[in-house]
């Protein structure tokens, strides 16, 4: 399931969802779930206040690639992406991602890949109030080469 | 007739969402598409320089010598920054 919206998430409803979806069968005993909120500081700089911007369609097709991709890798029940756009203030939820194996490991790593995926791949673009003004959140390196761990020999 | 629509930096630089502009064979790839934009204007070259620039045809991301073809619909935006 994935969910592109401006409205908060609530994190019990969606561990519900997630466990008792018919896709995600009663042997998948492990859950590992991701929550990404607003920090109220980046480089160095205070935070008041964030606004994400995304590609409407692009963003939710690039999200089922990166299910599907994770789907063919590793054996886990069906995947959740809430991904919020819009206004945000620091400590807000922003990301949420969901993951259901037979087992731990497979989950763990799904849900790590899911995570450094949406990062480099999905169309949304921050932008920060600080105390300087607004100002687009720049692309890191770092988040290219925990991406790249992934990439299959 | 292509659609070319902006985000981010890039939209905010040139001030539009989006423009509309005749297909013609001459525009043979997103290379020639992104030069053609860039003889706009100053803020177009600013906003449409290829070093900090990922583009999309059909909304799937690829790359410069992608071949165009009528009715395409082609993204502009910098390097992304969600999670």
């Amino acid at each position: 399931m994935i969910k592109v919206q401006q409205n908060d998430f609530d994190i019990a409803k969606l561990y519900q969802q997630l466990t008792d979806n018919q896709l995600n069968p009663n042997g998948y005993g492990a859950i590992v779930t991701f929550v990404g909120k607003v920090r109220d500081f980046n480089q160095q700089q205070h935070v008041s206040a964030m606004a994400l911007e995304h590609y409407p369609g692009m963003t939710e097709k690039s999200l089922q690639q990166i299910i599907e991709q994770a789907k063919a890798r590793w054996p886990i029940g069906e995947p959740i992406i809430i991904h919020r756009v819009g206004e945000l203030q620091p400590g807000d939820q922003i990301v949420y991602i969901g993951v259901t194996s037979a087992h731990r490991k497979a989950a763990f790593e799904a849900c790590e890949f899911l995570i450094d995926y949406l990062k480099i791949k999905a169309p949304f673009w921050k932008k920060e109030q600080t105390d300087t003004g607004y100002q687009w959140v720049d692309a890191r390196d770092l988040d290219q080469h925990a991406a790249s761990k992934w990439i299959e020999q | 007739m292509l659609t070319i629509v902006f985000f981010a930096q890039t939209r905010e630089i040139i001030d539009q969402g989006s423009v509309n502009i005749e297909f013609t064979t001459q525009l043979k790839d997103l290379e020639t598409l992104r030069l053609l934009l860039i003889s706009k204007g100053d803020n177009w070259d600013l906003a449409l320089q290829r070093d900090k620039l990922l583009v999309a045809v059909n909304q799937q991301m690829t790359g410069w010598d992608t071949e165009l073809k009528d009715g395409d619909e082609v993204a502009f935006f910098p390097p992304v920054t969600g999670g």
